[in-house]
Parts: structure tokens; C-alpha cells; sequence
């Protein structure tokens, strides 16, 4: 079923009794060419990409609960492609390209909104950087424009850039970036792949996996062993857990990441504001809550809620740059694990057991990575050959020196 | 969170700085033949457990000792607070 507004008014029409099921509902076959484990936006966008791109015809996505209750579906909803590194830039670009077209391609209404992202600068160190990030942008074919806080002040009239301590010195504004229905990524990929053939398994759990001289056969399931020419671990948070199972360790920690809804307001936020002094993003949605998030709880964590100590921060970053924000009540919090890398940048490479592959490291980027990260794994699995725009995403960086460390922090995954 | 410091009794998790997973106390041998392996495991490679896990705690808001700390990850539950010079000297390290 294709969706429309013609559609939308004849079914307001006729009591919308004609709307079927997004995706279908199957039992799992006993093999299949392509395992993808996990039902999260990058596990589904795999899928599709598989099918659309490569031609693949069996292909299964495994979730051990229901899509889309993973971080896809309790992330900030940011995206953007301000990156600095060349092994990540193009790729994140690449990224918000298929974000600009993604409506079109899988016929589902994603709310993509491209109501800028502006990150703020408080000292000219600070501007320095932001210049050179700016630089790295356009040099990557992105779009980057340094504001002043003149303009700033025009354009959001209720920062105080005239904080004592952390005063507004100008800003690094993206105007392409901005953010998208998360649950509606889920769903919509879902759909798509549904459409091309792909078998979305639901409350289906991997429990382990079926390993033989070296190569993956299958996988062990709460439902059962399903057999598969290729297997793509993609399950963020669960990363470490999952791939214990292969005995495999990883350069990855698990961490809990908290968000925050406000009340509904009327719009007052134009885009997503950064802090820069302290950890603090937020943006409006469409319902008219802010949306903010912070820092990491920092600590390994596999509990999906977090502490008091960082809803204080992140209130207090708040509080810095939007005072307007005092009376606003907080609707909802809660939190989602991270799997955070060691140099703060993701994997997507091969493993060294045979037919076995690894996505994974995403940190809390991951959201804005979802169509690059489904196109490059899928690129990988059918021509088990990187996709140029991800080739630096590799397990040996970090044994060869080459790690991506945006923050310049080093192998501690709780600063990146 | 709170972590019941063996010299300072119970004290509020945000004194302290997350350190990571104690077996960063074993530092490998750097003559060792392949010390190389071993620093790229240490450096890169964790356990990341769900469930009890021994992680190093430093108290820089306090008296400024390490400890090695048992937290459950998934629930937070803390069962064993040391201090990570006994816990290094146990194992027969001079500090
Ligand atoms: C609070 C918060 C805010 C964030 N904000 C942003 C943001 O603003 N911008 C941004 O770009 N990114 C953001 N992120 C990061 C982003 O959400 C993640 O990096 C990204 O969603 C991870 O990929 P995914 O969607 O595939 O993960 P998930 O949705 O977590 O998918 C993984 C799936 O695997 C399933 N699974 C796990 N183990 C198994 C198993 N054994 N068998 C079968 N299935 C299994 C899980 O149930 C889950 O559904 C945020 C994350 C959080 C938590």
C-alpha cells in the first residue's frame, strides 16, 4: 500500500477501516542469506539497503523485543554532519544526503525537519576550532556558516549571551541539520523492507551462535536455530553482550545516556541549540516539548534509566543559556545504553570469524547515522569490500594507531 | 549512587571520577615477549559485562584514594568497596 494524501482523506472518509498492518508478522525460515540482528534503525535500514541496493531476496531481521524500542526510539532525534575528521565526515554527509531524500525513497513520512543546528561558542579558543570544524565541513562538501553573536541575538532572541561566566561569543551553524521523527525511522524502514521482502522477526532473542571451523553457520534464537549465509551483528548497546557470545571482546563500554521532554509549549526554539561551555543540547518538536539531553551518566551501565546527579547538570546547562526555561516543567525522562567506542567513532567491519560482521561503536551519534550506516553495512555485507565513505571504520585502527578521536580524549569511552 | 569508602564510610558517587574496569591495576610486562598484544588488549579491549563488574573509582572530591568498586550494571547494586592499593598488593604487587 502506497501512502498519500489522497489516501489520508479517503480514509478519513470511510473511518480509516482500510489501513493494513505496516509489516508483516512471520515466522522465522530455517535459513536465510542475510541474518541482521537487531531491529533498530540501523539493523532495518541494513535490511532495506540489502534489498534495495544489492538485490538480496532472503533476508531476516531478528529483534529481541519490538522494533524500534531500542535507542532508535529514545534518542535526542539530532541530525547533523558537523564532523572534523576525514573518517568521518564524508560518511555523516553522506548520511544527511539520504536524510534529504529519504521521504521520497521509502514513501513514509519520517518529519524530517531541517530547522538548523547551531553550536555556540564562549571563547575564542573555542571560535578557533569551530572555525577549522566549519572548514573540514565545506571541504567535505557540507554546509558551515560562523555567526556572530549580533546575528545570534536576532535570530534567538531569548539566549542570554550576555552571561557572565559563560558569555555568547558566536556560533557554528549548520542549516541543513536538524532532526527527524525517530520512531517514525523504525517504522518506516520497516515498511520498505517489508515491501522488498524482508522478514521482520520480532521477540525473537539470539542467544548465541552456531560457530564451525572458524565460520558462523546461524544463530541460536529463543525461537529456534535460524541458519544464514551471513550474519550482521547490529545491536548498539547489546554490543559487548552479543558478541561475548563469539567470544569475542570488543573496544566498547556500555554507558547510559539520559533524555528530557518539557511540557508542551508554543514554539519558541527555531532548530537545535548546542551549549558549548557545558553538556546541554535541545531542540522543539512538532508536539511542542523541548527535547534536551547532556552528558553521559559515566559510569558502565546496562540499566535503561539513569542518576539524579546529571539531571542536575543538565537542568543547570539549561539554565545558562536559556533562563527563559526556569518554569518549564519537566513531561518525561528515561534512558538508553550506548555503545560507546573507544576513540568515540564506530565500527563497521568485518570479524575475524568467517561470514560474521560487526556494527557497532555508535556512541550517542548513532541516530543521525542510521541511512549511512544501513547503505555502508549493507555495501559490506554483499561485496564483503568497505564502503569508501566508512572505510576507516575498522576494528584495527586501534591497533595500528589510527583511531577517530573527534574530542581528542583518547581510549576513554566515557569523555567521548 | 552511594559508595561506602572503606577509610570514609558512605560518600555520594559524584566525589568520585570514574576510572573504568580494574583490571587496568594489571598493567602488562613491557618486556614481556608479546607485550605488544597485551597493550593493545589492555589499552582497546574490555569485558563490558552485564552484571557485577570490578571498576576503579577515584575519589578526587575527597581523599583522593582509588578503589575498586563491585557494581551490578544492571541494577547499580554495589556489593564490595576496596582499596585499590590492598587490592593491587593482594596480588602480590608492592603498590
Ligand atoms: C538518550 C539518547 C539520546 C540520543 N541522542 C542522539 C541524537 O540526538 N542524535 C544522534 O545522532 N544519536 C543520538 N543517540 C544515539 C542513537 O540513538 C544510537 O546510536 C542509535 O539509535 C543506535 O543504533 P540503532 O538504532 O540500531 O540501535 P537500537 O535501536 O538500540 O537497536 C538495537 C536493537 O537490537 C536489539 N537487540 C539487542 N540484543 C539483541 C539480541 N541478542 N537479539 C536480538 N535483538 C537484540 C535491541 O532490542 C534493539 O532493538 C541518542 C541515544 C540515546 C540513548
Amino acid at each position: 500500500m502506497r501512502y498519500s494524501g489522497l489516501r489520508v482523506i479517503k480514509e478519513a472518509l470511510t473511518g480509516h477501516k482500510g489501513w493494513k498492518p505496516a509489516w508483516r508478522d512471520v515466522a522465522p525460515q530455517a535459513q536465510y542469506d542475510y541474518i541482521v540482528i537487531g531491529g533498530g534503525g540501523h539493523g532495518l535500514a541494513t535490511a532495506y539497503y540489502l534489498a534495495r541496493n544489492h538485490g538480496a531476496k532472503k533476508v531476516a531481521v531478528l529483534e529481541k523485543g519490538w522494533i524500534g524500542g531500542g535507542n532508535v526510539g529514545r534518542n535526542t532525534t539530532i541530525v547533523r554532519s558537523n564532523y572534523l575528521l576525514d573518517g568521518n565526515e564524508p560518511f555523516y554527509e553522506h548520511s544527511l544526503k539520504l536524510w534529504e531524500g529519504l521521504e521520497q525513497d521509502i514513501n513514509y513520512n519520517a518529519m524530517i525537519s531541517q530547522r538548523g543546528i547551531l553550536n555556540l561558542v564562549h571563547s575564542d579558543a573555542q571560535r578557533d576550532a569551530f572555525t577549522r570544524r566549519g572548514n573540514a565541513m565545506i571541504l567535505n562538501g557540507a554546509d558551515a556558516d560562523l555567526l556572530s553573536t549580533e546575528t545570534i541575538q536576532k535570530r534567538y532572541p531569548f539566549l542570554n549571551v550576555h552571561n557572565a561566566r559563560f558569555p555568547i561569543k558566536g556560533g557554528l551553524a549548520q542549516h541543513r541539520g536538524g532532526t527527524v521523527r525517530h520512531d517514525a525511522v523504525a517504522w518506516g524502514y520497516a515498511r520498505a523492507a517489508d515491501q522488498l521482502g524482508v522478514d521482520i522477526i520480532q521477540n525473537c532473542e539470539v542467544t548465541g551462535f552456531r560457530i564451525e571451523g572458524g565460520k558462523c553457520l546461524g544463530v541460536e534464537t529463543s525461537l529456534g536455530y535460524i541458519g544464514g549465509g551471513k550474519i550482521a551483528s547490529c545491536v548498539a548497546g547489546s554490543s559487548g553482550r552479543l558478541m561475548a557470545k563469539a567470544n569475542m571482546r570488543l573496544p566498547i563500554e556500555s554507558h547510559v545516556l539520559q533524555a528530557f521532554v518539557s511540557e508542551g509549549l508554543k514554539p519558541v526554539l527555531p532548530g537545535v541549540i548546542t551549549f558549548g561551555a557545558g553538556h546541554f543540547y535541545c531542540s522543539q518538536s512538532d508536539k511542542g516539548g523541548l527535547v534536551f539531553g547532556g552528558d553521559l551518566d559515566g559510569y558502565n551501565s546496562y540499566a535503561q534509566r539513569g542518576n539524579l546527579p546529571v539531571v542536575e547538570d543538565v537542568c543547570e546547562g539549561a539554565m545558562a543559556i536559556f533562563p527563559m526555561l526556569g518554569r518549564v516543567r519537566l513531561l518525561r525522562m528515561w534512558g538508553g545504553i550506548m555503545d560507546m567506542s573507544m576513540d568515540g567513532s564506530p565500527i563497521i567491519d568485518r570479524t575475524h570469524i568467517k561470514s560474521l560482521y560487526f556494527n557497532g561503536g555508535w556512541c550517542y551519534g548513532g541516530f543521525k547515522a542510521t541511512p549511512a550506516s544501513g547503505w555502508c553495512y549493507a555495501h559490506l555485507l554483499a561485496t564483503d569490500t568497505p564502503h569508501e565513505f566508512a572505510k576507516a571504520y575498522r576494528f584495527d585502527r586501534f591497533e595500528k594507531g589510527q583511531m577517530i578521536d573527534e574530542k581528542g580524549v583518547g581510549n576513554n569511552p566515557q569523555l567521548h | 549512587m552511594i559508595i561506602n569508602h572503606p577509610i570514609l564510610g558512605p560518600r555520594d558517587s559524584a566525589e568520585f571520577t570514574y576510572m573504568g574496569d580494574a583490571a587496568l591495576l594489571d598493567r602488562p610486562d613491557w618486556q614481556a615477549k608479546d607485550a605488544l598484544a597485551q597493550f593493545i588488549d589492555y589499552g582497546y579491549l574490555r569485558d563490558n559485562p552485564a552484571g557485577p563488574h570490578q571498576e576503579l573509582w577515584y575519589h578526587e572530591q575527597g581523599d583522593r584514594s582509588f578503589l575498586v568498586v563491585t557494581r551490578d550494571t544492571t541494577t547499580h547494586e554495589i556489593s564490595s568497596v576496596k582499596l585499590a592499593n590492598d587490592v593491587a598488593r593482594s596480588r602480590g604487587r608492592s603498590t
